[in-house]
């Protein structure tokens, strides 16, 4: 996707929006290149804490999911009321570098999910409320 | 071992719903029967370990039992609440801090799931906000990664929560005891796939308390105690897969039960083969179905056959959750682990009634499984 105007991000330290797509920031440890989502202090695998930022990518392939069935109670901020809630789809992907990324999916219909399957990142507007601007988190999308 | 700690008195307060009685009133009640069950006062007691999620500090206990100087610690590791506090107790007991110990739990939370703070879990706002921090969700995911790594089928979540309310029906003191038929658990509402609407279990209320004293001097108190053979508490690894992770590593690790239930066999001397009556923490149909692996009682992967032949029935092989479980009591977070450990208590003494199981059990196992990680297991034996 591309973007005319910034979006404002639910998360914008975890997101990269400058190559025209988004992709996913984490951490790797200097010490044993273990990389973490979101980006970590500290290597719980070696205890050290010397880590430098890293780009996770955007794509990946589905490694679990589920669906959403019912609205979440705060702190969730989908603005929507309960009669309007729509189930979504959440799931872990599994990046290149081998690290799984929770996220939103753009599907909410089980027979379109499958482990294994190519997973794109993309922004979905999770929040839209009348009269303020939509706020965008990170989702995972099939690959076309 | 000259060292072993008993189980000499048990209280329950009925879990479900009590209006009218606060979390902590139901564990002072939970803690009285115990005390009544052990013959032993209040006065007599040098130490007690608690917890609560939702009812407030299990010390203000004392406010109602008595101001009596002892020690009382504030136990607080999620589910694992009951199974901490035990295993604190009985190192207070074994460290010859007291002579008589208690370890209690009680909580009375909202309606419906739990709404946790990220910050309280060192999670930044944004994943609460989106939704991704749910442990009902975390629960689907876990179990449907499990699932397709062991080709199992939804077969096995529904049975296992058929013999919960099957067990449930049986216990007089369960909250939930109307039998549900295969279809009405298979077509409940999708919570979170595969996990479906009777696949959970649901915050509750409720107390439960425990009287321990040294294995020498139990029989003074009672003719039937409870040997702890072991109690073991462990912490995640690096790499396992546990709730309110927004990132999973690499490369996969042994979960926290893993460890707890291999040191706590080794400790008791004992094998999974030996033990005769079994809980496992149950929040879901899919974690039990998990917990019967990571605990040693069979192979990734069997579950489907053990539980379509009935193995983990009450009159089968290893009778699991013979009280129905978490999904047949809900899950008043503190008081949960030491339910567990009551049941076990109750079937070794021959006191279980209709869900007895047969044979007088010998050796009894719990294990519970909290956020964000934790495990507790006890390996409980006849006096």
């Amino acid at each position: 996707m591309t973007l005319d105007t910034p979006p404002k991000l639910a998360c914008p330290d975890q997101l990269e929006l400058s190559g025209g797509h988004p992709t996913l920031m984490g951490s790797r440890c200097r010490n044993c290149g273990e990389v973490y989502f979101p980006a970590s202090q500290g290597c719980t695998r070696c205890c050290a804490v010397d880590m430098e930022a890293f780009n996770l990518g955007s794509e990946g392939l589905l490694w679990s999911w589920t669906i959403q069935g019912f609205q979440p109670k705060t702190p969730y901020n989908g603005g929507e009321s309960e009669a309007d809630f729509k189930p979504y789809g959440v799931g872990y992907v599994e990046m290149p570098s081998g690290v799984k990324v929770e996220s939103r999916l753009t599907v909410a219909d089980p027979a379109a999910l499958r482990i294994g399957m190519p997973m794109v990142l993309t922004l979905e507007a999770y929040r839209q409320v009348p009269g303020e601007a939509p706020v965008f988190t990170y989702a995972f999308a099939p690959a076309a | 071992m000259d060292n072993e700690v008993a189980i000499i008195g048990v209280g329950l307060h009925p879990f479900g719903r009590t209006d009218g009685l606060s979390g902590q009133q139901q564990g002072a009640y939970a803690l009285r029967e115990a005390l009544k069950d052990a013959g032993v006062e209040w006065k007599q007691v040098g130490v007690a370990y608690g917890g609560s999620q939702d009812g407030g500090n299990a010390d203000a206990l004392s406010n109602h039992l008595g101001l009596t100087g002892i020690p009382f610690v504030n136990v607080a590791n999620g589910c694992a609440t009951g199974g901490s506090a035990l295993a604190s107790v009985i190192a207070a007991i074994q460290s010859g801090m007291a002579e008589i110990g208690v370890a209690v739990g009680f909580d009375k939370h909202p309606r419906g799931a739990f709404n946790p703070r990220p910050k309280d879990w060192g999670l930044e706002d944004w994943y609460g906000e989106t939704g991704l921090m749910l442990t009902t969700q975390f629960f689907a995911l876990k179990t449907q990664r499990y699932m397709f790594e062991h080709g199992i089928t939804d077969d096995a979540l529904v049975r296992i929560a058929q013999r919960a309310f099957r067990n449930g029906a049986l216990t007089p003191h369960a909250w939930r005891r109307r039998e549900l038929s295969y279809e009405e658990i298979a077509e409940s509402m999708p919570v979170n796939l595969p996990l479906r609407k009777y696949m959970f279990c649901n915050p509750a209320e409720g107390g439960a308390a425990l009287v321990l004293c040294s294995a020498k001097h139990a029989r003074k108190f009672t003719a039937n105690p409870v040997i702890v053979k072991a109690a073991v508490m462990r912490t995640r690894h690096h790499g396992s897969f546990e709730v309110f992770n927004p990132g999973l590593a690499a490369q996969q690790s042994p979960a926290p039960t893993v460890m707890a239930s291999r040191a706590a066999f080794e400790l008791a001397g004992v094998g999974p083969g030996d033990i005769d009556v079994i809980q496992l923490q149950d929040t879901d149909s899919g974690s039990e179905l998990i917990h019967i692996a990571e605990n040693g009682f069979c192979e990734h992967g069997e579950q489907e056959h053990l539980l379509r032949s009935g193995a983990t029935d009450i009159n089968g092989r290893l009778p699991i959750n013979t009280d129905g479980g978490c999904l047949a009591n809900g899950e008043p977070v503190g008081a949960s682990g030491l339910r567990q450990v009551i049941e076990i208590c109750t079937q070794l003494r021959g006191q279980a009634g209709q869900r007895q199981v047969a044979n007088t059990p010998r050796l009894g196992y719990t294990h519970v499984y909290g956020a964000p990680g934790v495990s507790a297991v006890t390996i409980l034996q006849a006096g």
